[in-house]
């Protein structure tokens, strides 16, 4: 019987010919990464179960991105980097990106591809839910816990249940008005925040592979917003072409075979979906930009794993160029790679920052999580009262980005910086 | 782990996510200091809307105020519990807050994993949803071998879906006790 990308992803690290949806396996790890909020518990796991003197199973396997609450002073935010940094130096890890060098990096979904840690047919696990992302360059990638990231630095291995694998083609390149978020928001909506639970969601389809590898990142990324264990995209020229410009890594693709099984199989045409939005307090409440045209905001903000990357501002800057914003509108790049790109980005004659400082946006001065995930009481753009917001990033739980009594939709980077000019929620269609 | 669990009921709603067990400004304490872990207990489903917390009437805080023990020893909830985030954090602080069990419709597939890899509690679940025959504070009684969940202050019981693949590392008490069991793992 023939097998789905993830099926041979997962037999190959298991040192098997076939893997079935449903059986319990354990696999070898190629990557594990880890940040600031889960790396100290996971170290002092590690250290109780391997011993104070233990070993991680391979030095250059294990990838340490601090990148969630660093432009703060919490002090026990400022103490979690330092149990980062002296396990690093204990372990000699070569890939620790500190806070405070030039190597700092900012969210680690990002950095992981920027640095080259992203390989087509490797299993990355991450400690962190949006570890998924990396699905985008064909790779078995899903989030962890303290314990089994522990497990791996000791072990070097992890037991998987094999998933299902739920297939989702796009015929049809985007329209102008359309990212790759409406097309996962659209996804969430149809199949609900637990219709994907304990599967791996493949996106295919010539609507899929005519985006650029950000614009997979960002389908791979939500996931888990419906439940996943894991994304994927199969490898094209796309994907060839960016990874070997991160790495000289060798790396072996996989493509589903002719009879791969699917749990399920949905069509979509891409000029039938709106600019999405879903709707306070889940990711599932879906809307259309129209649908919620007029609903009054305080602010706009653009950041995170999925939508602070650089075609994200450079989606908003499209929009933002010569206008004003009647919100107050956060800027967070993604990473130092991003933020340094936004000063270089040019767009007819005027950069990324020239358009956001002219048109009146706040650009944070540090590449981080920020507000995505709420964070301490002094994070940039966290919603302290009860703010309406409109945002780029992937969840609106209730508290997500702050106070309980906030509300957050979410959209894309288009969807966004329209609200943002308007003061109320906007299709992009008025201005593109 | 125990065969007979008992304890308080603290019943919630549907797709109560990670953000909701435990806020991500409190994910900067330590889990190894053995006094600051209590933090974890102290805000463990400090996250959920006041409506929203301790069905059917709502408003009923789960840890008190100073304190960083729950009265509530069996969390009763719907669909998808501990969606969203990877937060280990979330099932330890159910811990730390005395949670022995939680009875759910359906999990998130990272909380679920964590739940039984870290030994933290049994995650259980149920066969037809029963959270709305459930009142915070009821007395409830789980037999994990014959898979029965018994609401002693209403005196109903309600069938549990059997552990399957994961109760020999429940059993165990988490995945390196399991993993040592085996063998995979040598000390």
């Amino acid at each position: 019987m023939g097998m789905t990308m993830t099926e041979k992803i997962l037999a190959r690290h298991a040192g098997r010919q076939a893997v079935a949806p449903g059986e319990s396996i354990w696999v070898d790890v190629d990557i594990l990464m880890t940040h600031d909020v889960c790396g100290p518990g996971t170290i002092g796991i590690f250290r109780k179960q391997f011993g104070p003197h233990a070993k991680v199973w391979d030095r250059e396997k294990v990838v340490v991105i601090p990148d969630h609450f660093i432009f703060t002073n919490d002090q026990h935010a400022h103490r979690n980097i330092d149990v980062l940094r002296a396990f690093v130096k204990e372990q000699d890890l070569p890939y620790y990106y500190d806070v405070g060098t030039d190597k700092y990096k900012g969210v680690c979904h990002i950095a992981l591809p920027e640095e080259g840690h992203t390989r087509p047919g490797e299993v990355l696990f991450g400690t962190d839910s949006h570890t998924c992302t990396a699905g985008a360059f064909g790779e078995f990638a899903t989030g962890i816990g303290n314990t089994d990231a522990a497990f791996i630095l000791g072990a070097g291995k992890l037991w998987v249940k094999v998933p299902e694998t739920m297939r989702f083609e796009f015929e049809g390149p985007l329209p102008p008005y359309l990212m790759a978020k409406d097309l996962i928001l659209h996804i969430i909506g149809d199949i609900g925040v637990d219709g994907a639970t304990y599967r791996a969601m493949e996106f295919a389809g010539d609507g899929v592979m005519s985006l650029s590898i950000e614009e997979r990142m960002t389908l791979c990324n939500m996931v888990i917003e419906a439940g996943g264990k894991n994304g994927l995209i199969p490898v094209d020229a796309v994907t060839e072409a960016f990874v070997k410009s991160k790495t000289a890594k060798p790396y072996e693709p996989v493509a589903d075979d002719p009879d791969a099984r699917f749990h399920s199989i949905r069509r979509y045409k891409t000029a039938d979906i709106q600019p999405t939005v879903a709707k306070p307090h889940s990711p599932d409440n879906r809307s259309t930009a129209r649908e919620c045209a007029g609903v009054k905001l305080d602010r706009a903000y653009i950041g995170s794993c999925t939508g602070g990357k650089l075609n994200d501002f450079a989606a908003a800057a499209r929009i933002l160029k010569g206008k004003q914003v009647k919100l107050d509108t956060y800027i967070v790049p993604a990473t130092t790679e991003v933020a340094r790109s936004l000063a270089t980005t040019m767009l007819d004659g005027e950069s990324l920052v020239e358009i956001f400082q002219s048109a009146g946006a706040r650009i944070s001065q540090g590449a981080s999580c920020a507000a995505c995930l709420g964070g301490p009481s002094d994070t940039f753009g966290r919603l302290n009262k009860s703010e309406v917001c409109i945002s780029t990033t992937n969840r609106n739980f209730p508290g997500r980005m702050g106070s309980k009594t906030a509300q957050v939709y979410l959209a894309s980077p288009y969807t966004v910086a329209a609200s943002a000019v308007t003061g109320t929620i906007t299709d992009p269609r008025e201005f593109l | 782990m125990q065969d007979i669990i008992r304890g308080k009921a603290y019943v919630l709603g549907d797709n109560i996510d990670t953000d909701q067990i435990i806020p991500a400004k409190h994910l900067v304490y330590s889990l190894s200091d053995p006094e600051e872990r209590k933090l974890y207990g102290r805000y463990a489903l400090s996250g959920v809307p006041d409506a929203a917390a301790g069905l059917p009437q709502g408003y009923i805080t789960f840890v008190a105020e100073g304190d960083h023990r729950s009265p509530y020893q069996i969390i009763i909830a719907g669909k998808n519990f501990g969606g969203g985030s990877s937060r280990e954090h979330a099932p330890e602080a159910l811990q730390i807050a005395g949670v022995t069990a939680v009875v759910a419709e359906s999990y998130a597939r990272i909380f679920y994993r964590n739940a039984v890899d870290g030994g933290f509690f049994v995650p259980l679940e149920t066969i037809q949803p029963v959270r709305t025959e459930i009142t915070t504070g009821d007395e409830l009684e789980i037999d994990i071998p014959a898979c029965t969940l018994k609401n002693l202050t209403t005196g109903k019981a309600y069938g549990l879906r059997p552990l399957g693949d994961v109760l020999e590392i429940v059993k165990a008490g988490g995945v390196f006790a399991y993993a040592r069991q085996v063998g995979l793992l040598k000390s």
